[in-house]
């Protein structure tokens, strides 16, 4: 069966290649079949290859396609790595992402351009399971770029309103800084250690670097990079908050549970080379710190019910990073695995509300929805536990994992796990801000709508539901990619410290309690304070950062291009234009239309030749 | 015999070309025209009778020969435009007809 692990990307690939050909003419029933249905197959594909692969004693298999090109010794294939890292990936993609594509066949049902939704969805689970089972860096590469792709045509799906075209090229240009920088990194790997066989190249890094060498840290700093465009880590996280322009499945499937997390996946699969530069380590553990506290804070302050999923998913994915960053691997890819579970059901319930209620994005036109949307609120509790790490709920062992890393890891690890935990009260605070005011209290409009969730769209919430609870307790088998052979090393901390981690985000929730459903303590009170409205305007921009790039990068950019409006440069190649435009406007004149004159003419210049022939 | 100086038959011809090319350029009256370059082709006949009587060759009242057919077809061709002008424009001046100007 694991041969048949080429069938992965091909067949939402050849899914894709069907809708795009038949451009809109089947019917929606078809077209549900055939987006939603090749993902599923491809799941079962996956579940089967697993089953296989968990029983073989082999911790490794490679499947060899085709070679893509060949020059010289450079010879990169289609070639797909399959260990315990790229299966969970291969699962968490096939599976949520199955879920999800169910989903959207009820969700985007209304839609005109149904049978484009779902071929553009197609290609991105393509290109992403391309990317996690690529053997090299160059298919990595190629995969990394089309859900890159599919990501800024999903963004701007509705490009009739100008905002989401916008919003889309904001996605596109800020991802685009990251990916030169990885392809940048690329090179540089390829001229240091000849191969971009990404287990070639981490044996090759190991024999030939010491640890902390300049070649170490440039090649990791630059693939950090990368890292950090694609998965909306400071500073390039400006582009996530305005991709919730989407259609909502597209925020659950790409930004939150797949797409953004590529970045961990990348640094989890060079982790050899992150551990051969410590400081860049370091950098990336800060990175994933500032990043969570940073979204955490504003997450608190946005009334947009997507824009505060997606500062949530900049935070969880923060984790992420921090986790990486003190060497809890395995931990951090569990926690993308449970992230995946939990977040997809947030964003799908999201969307269900979002659906319902004839498209109020703002929670506080919502209120008291818990009886009118009992789904929803069924799987925004569930969501909400799991996302604050409820003791016992998935987030809750994922999470605790990364910090009891932090914190055993001692030195700086100390500060980390501090921040780490502060993070954890404001996850707290700002997801059940938006239980709260969403599903309790009085309502605040949308009196009299019923939830419209059909069978499709309340099968992957009841899955997820599940999941979201009981994913903690799933084994992921990438003990062997990470230890090197070495046996697992247990991080004990003491009871103390587990308690403060689980009695943290309680306390959040009961501050957000105390704020939102009893009325002790009261936001207009708070904002009453020139210091706290001033605070709550900072935090609700994104913390000033789109201002920052304003006018950091576009304002001197929109200065030189106005100085610059007739190009210097341009005006060499017009005096060319000009030039030839006044000649030819001379020699225009002279075809007057009178045989008279050309008669004159040609007797002149015959005469001249002549003379020339007679004198000379 | 008194022969004629093969130079007074070559400043005739020439005077003859020159007479038939300010025909040419000067008048508007398209038959006119014509006429003024049937002297033009007659000056240069000839300027090659009297090269092959200079030379003694039969050449050049061959080439004579074929200027007299290439004129009495080239007439032909003229007078038929000529009508055709005409007809169409209910003139015979070249300058009425300077639609082909750039």
């Amino acid at each position: 069966m694991q041969e048949f692990i080429w069938l992965l990307p091909t067949l939402p690939l050849l899914s894709f290649l069907s809708l795009a050909i038949t451009g809109g003419s089947l019917s929606k029933r078809a077209v549900a079949a055939l987006g939603a249905g090749s993902i599923g197959v491809a799941f079962l594909v996956a579940a089967f290859i697993a089953v296989e692969f968990l029983n073989s004693e082999e911790e490794v298999f490679v499947y060899q396609a085709w070679v893509w090109m060949s020059v010289g010794s450079f010879s990169p294939g289609f070639t797909f790595y399959l260990d315990g890292l790229s299966l969970v990936m291969i699962l968490i993609i096939t599976g949520v992402g199955f879920l999800i594509h169910l989903y959207s066949t009820g969700f985007m049902f209304d839609d005109p351009s149904y049978s484009r939704f779902f071929s553009y969805m197609n290609l991105f689970v393509a290109a992403m399971l391309m990317l996690v089972l690529a053997d090299n860096l160059v298919l990595l590469y190629l995969g990394w770029e089309g859900v890159g792709l599919c990501s800024y045509l999903l963004i701007g799906f509705w490009y009739e309103n100008p905002a989401n075209g916008y919003a889309a090229r904001k996605a596109f240009v800020v991802t685009r800084v990251g990916d030169t920088s990885m392809a940048i990194g690329l090179f540089l790997l390829f001229r240091e250690l000849g191969t971009l066989n990404i287990q070639d190249l981490m044996t090759a890094a190991q024999s030939e670097w010491q640890i902390g060498t300049g070649m170490a840290v440039a090649c990791s700093l630059l693939l950090l990079g990368g890292a950090v465009g694609k998965s909306a880590q400071l500073p390039l996280q400006a582009w996530l908050p305005d991709a919730m322009a989407g259609p909502t499945p597209i925020s659950a499937l790409i930004h939150a549970a797949t797409m953004v997390t590529a970045g961990v996946y990348l640094i989890a699969r060079t982790h050899i080379l992150f551990e051969l530069a410590p400081s860049v380590q370091l950098l990336v553990a800060c990175v994933g710190l500032a990043t969570l506290l940073m979204a955490g804070f504003t997450a608190m302050t946005q009334h947009d019910i997507k824009r505060i999923l997606a500062y949530s998913t900049i935070s969880q994915i923060g984790y992420m990073f921090l986790g990486l960053g003190v060497g809890a691997w395995s931990a951090s890819v569990f926690h993308l695995m449970t992230h995946a579970f939990f977040k997809a059901l947030l964003f799908l319930a999201a969307g269900t509300v979002i659906y319902s209620l004839h498209h109020e994005h703002d929670i506080f036109k919502m209120g008291g929805k818990r009886k009118q949307l009992p789904i929803a609120f069924a799987s925004f509790m569930v969501g909400s536990l799991a996302l604050a790490a409820f003791p016992f709920t998935s987030g809750y062992f994922s999470k605790d994992e990364i910090l009891v890393v932090a914190y055993a890891a001692g030195g700086s690890g100390v500060w980390l796990w501090a921040g780490g935990v502060f993070g954890a009260f404001l996850t707290g605070i700002y997801s059940f801000r938006l239980v709260f005011v969403v599903f309790f209290g009085a309502s605040q409009g949308h009196h009299d709508e019923k939830e419209k969730t059909g069978f499709a769209m309340a099968t992957p919430l009841f899955i997820l539901m599940v999941l979201s609870l009981v994913g903690g307790w799933i084994q992921i088998p990438v003990e062997s990619v990470f230890n090197h052979g070495q046996p697992h090393e247990e991080h004990h901390v003491s009871a103390l410290i587990h308690g403060i981690m689980i009695a943290v985000p309680l306390f959040g929730i009961a501050v957000s309690y105390l704020f939102f459903v009893s009325g002790a303590l009261s936001v207009e009170k708070l904002m009453s304070y020139k210091f706290s409205k001033t605070l709550h305007r900072f935090w609700f921009s994104g913390w000033a950062m789109d201002a920052f790039y304003k006018h950091l990068l576009i304002s001197p950019f929109m200065w030189l291009s106005r100085v610059n409006r007739n190009d210097f440069f341009d005006t060499l190649y017009n005096s060319v234009i000009t030039i030839s435009r006044f000649a030819n406007g001379l020699l225009v004149r002279t075809q007057t239309g009178y045989i008279g004159w050309y008669l004159i003419s040609m007797a002149a210049g015959l005469i001249a030749v002549l003379a020339v022939g007679v004198y000379l | 015999m008194e022969t004629i100086p093969t130079e007074h038959g070559l400043i005739l011809a020439g005077i003859l070309f020159v007479l038939g090319l300010i025909g040419v350029l000067t008048r508007r009256n398209i038959v006119f025209v014509l006429m003024s370059l049937e002297i033009m082709l007659n000056a240069s006949g000839l300027a090659f009778i009297v090269a092959a009587a200079r030379w003694g060759h039969a050449e050049g009242q061959i080439m004579f020969l074929m200027i007299l057919t290439l004129a009495a077809a080239e007439v032909a061709v003229g007078l038929g435009l000529i009508i055709q002008m005409y007809r169409k424009f209910q003139t015979v001046d070249i300058s009425v007809l300077s639609e082909m100007k750039g």
